[in-house]
């Protein structure tokens, strides 16, 4: 094991990777000498050269459907998106085409490429830089869509996402980049695609949640364990394949379920939770699922203001509550 | 360098450009008594451009068109009876029906593909090209996309890259006159489009998009500077879409008297009369009525084909929600 931050863990990730395939390469915005804004790929294009590490002009329309074409031609792309908010600019390729050729060219072709991008609020970056478009990405057929919260998670799903032969889209969180962890070495950090994690049992109230939002969970948890409420903490890891077999098994066992998400309420991925959960698990269920998420609205820049949209571990609390009483 | 085609190149052009027109017809036929499924997007007029250009790649190299391809998929050595399978939603289709006419892909004969998202060639190429370079392999990639989709945002970013990074990739813009029924004028402030490629640090060039042997030379001359790593080209084809945008296409806004002098100048008749000097009139027009034989064969056998069942299609393996 290794004691490394998120960011950390997703450069040797990449660094690995590289090294043991050579038709791993990624391009993206100010990703190469600058080692990308948020770090991740520092020190990569010295290691690996400008033909494997590619700055590129800011162009994630194109980018995004090269990366599509690039990966059905014997390469395994990897691209970082800089910020999730420009996801929208990159819809077309995920939508239109990977999601597309994959199924109609069947047999003769695999999309093999990773969309790495982060998204969150919390440091004031305003309306277009720090949302979570999480259902955006996990509507789309033939797309994976993987959000870890931990260095050890971060490592091994990027790991496994690089080699998988679909799609990936790969969620960062902007406030996790610094946070550190004990991280298995070798292969033994491959963490399986598809996969939730219990990270704490309970037997009163399941909490279902991803990426930051895993955090508040288990601080919610924390609170609530204070009023003799026990909480069950699952990290889903994967928004698509959802681990239903997870999500049912929780659920079995505490009859009651809050679903989590940091982007938007209407439509989000939280709805998709609550309709699977409903799909699921009705018959275990002995209250309304309750569902914590984003109003639906802009994210304001000051700081009451943005702090007062987020979900929190207090607003995580205060649904296990309601769906408890 | 070689340039020119060759007799035999020739008379194959020629071949591919009359299986193409008699496709276009008897979709054409088929579409008027109903027995089609969604809007046709025929190419009568522009054959010498896919087929021509398509005849300077290797198997290995690959093509995106756009969502009028039929030139480009016979063009590429694509087989007439798989895609006719596949425009009439058969089993045995390229894509066993799932694609229709303008989605078709065969990784076979480099034909990837299809696509009817206007301008979305152009990056598929260019990330096609892009991988090529990664992996230092002497190929290249090409799209063939109209005059509507060179006013799209996504072909700037693409035209950039390629430049950029000197892409093995070929623009071959096939200037039809029209964007669905707008004219080129109405949507772009400069007739001529191929002088773009001066900000994108590439060659620009325009050829007779009629004349098979002028675009066989643009595109060869193309493939050349990609595979000697010099990068991109932009080759502006001017051409004629004779016979409107689609089979839903109600007309009206094509000029009868334009209509009328394209026709003059058909590619087809160009081509043919190049050869006639060549090898001959008969020999050519002996290579016309075995094209059109085998078009109608292609149908005859493509109509008897199964449709799929949908049991067999539903679970697909690309929509897996089980990691693999």
């Amino acid at each position: 094991m290794t004691m490394m931050r998120y960011a950390e863990a997703l450069n040797s990730a990449l660094r690995e990777e590289m090294q043991r395939d050579p038709t791993v390469f990624m391009f993206g915005e100010d990703i190469g000498r600058y080692g990308g804004v948020f770090k991740v790929s520092k020190g990569l294009m010295e290691e690996f050269g400008e033909n494997r590490v590619r700055d590129t002009p800011i162009s994630e329309q194109a980018l995004t459907a090269m990366a599509v074409t690039a990966a059905m031609s014997g390469t395994r792309p990897v691209l970082e998106i800089m910020y999730a908010d420009f996801m929208p600019l990159t819809l077309d390729a995920l939508v239109n085409q990977a999601s597309v050729f994959g199924y109609l060219w069947e047999g003769q072709v695999e999309i093999p490429f990773v969309l790495r991008t982060q998204g969150g609020g919390g440091v004031g970056t305003g309306a277009q830089h720090a949302k979570s478009l999480d259902s955006f990405v996990a509507h789309v057929p033939g797309i994976k869509v993987v959000a870890p919260v931990t260095p050890a998670d971060a490592k091994g799903l990027l790991k496994a996402a690089i080699r998988d032969p679909q799609p990936v889209v790969f969620l960062e969180h902007k406030l996790l980049y610094n946070m550190r962890g004990e991280v298995p070495d070798g292969d033994d950090v491959l963490v399986t695609i598809g996969k939730a994690k219990v990270v704490k049992e309970g037997t009163d109230v399941s909490i279902f949640a991803t990426s930051k939002m895993v955090l508040e969970a288990e601080q919610a948890a924390r609170e609530l364990a204070k009023d003799g409420i026990s909480a069950e903490v699952i990290d889903l890891r994967t928004l698509r394949p959802l681990d239903i077999g997870a999500i049912m098994a929780s659920i079995a066992k505490t009859h009651h379920a809050v679903v989590v998400n940091e982007g938007w309420t209407f439509c989000g991925f939280a709805a998709e939770l609550s309709a699977s959960i409903m799909d699921h698990c009705f018959d275990d269920l002995d209250a309304p699922v309750e569902r914590v998420a984003m109003p639906d609205m802009a994210i304001p820049y000051s700081e009451p203001l943005e702090t007062a949209m987020l979900p929190n571990a207090a607003k995580i609390a205060a649904a296990a509550r309601k769906a408890l009483a | 360098m070689k340039n020119t085609p060759s007799v035999e190149e020739q008379k194959e052009i020629l071949r591919r450009m009359v299986l193409t027109r008699r496709l276009e017809e008897m979709l054409g036929d088929l579409a008027k008594q109903a027995k089609t499924r969604g809007p046709l997007h025929r190419c009568d007029g522009q054959e010498a451009v896919g087929v021509a250009a398509c005849a300077v790649l290797n198997d290995d190299d690959y093509v995106c068109t756009s969502h009028r391809g039929h030139h480009v998929y016979i063009g590429k050595g694509m087989d007439p009876r798989r895609i006719v399978a596949e425009i009439m939603g058969r089993e045995t289709g390229y894509c066993r029906g799932r694609g229709g006419h303008m989605l078709l892909g065969d990784i076979a004969t480099g034909m990837l593909g299809g696509n009817a998202i206007v301008g979305a060639g152009i990056p598929a190429a260019t990330g096609m090209a892009l991988s090529f370079q990664v992996l230092k392999q002497d190929r290249v990639a090409m799209a063939v996309f109209g005059d509507g989709a060179a006013q799209t945002g996504i072909c700037h970013e693409s035209m950039n890259m390629a430049g950029l990074w000197k892409l093995p990739v070929i623009f071959l813009l096939e200037n039809n006159q029209y964007g669905l029924t707008v004219r080129q004028e109405v949507q772009s402030p400069v007739k001529d489009l191929h002088i773009r490629a001066e900000g994108y640090g590439m060659p620009g060039v325009m050829v007779d998009g009629n004349d098979a042997v002028a675009v066989y030379r643009a595109a060869a001359e193309a493939a050349e500077r990609a595979r000697r790593g010099y990068g991109p080209t932009l080759i502006e084809a001017k051409t004629y879409r004779m016979e409107g945008f689609s089979t839903s296409d109600v007309g009206g806004y094509q000029p009868e008297e334009e209509i009328a002098q394209w026709r003059e100048r058909d590619p087809i008749r160009i081509a043919a009369a190049a050869l006639d000097e060549l090898i001959g009139a008969d020999e050519v027009a002996r290579i016309e009525a075995a094209a059109n034989i085998e078009m109608g064969a292609a149908f005859e056998q493509a109509l008897a084909d199964p449709l799929p069942v949908f049991e067999t299609h539903a679970p697909s393996s690309a929509y897996s929600e089980i990691s693999r």
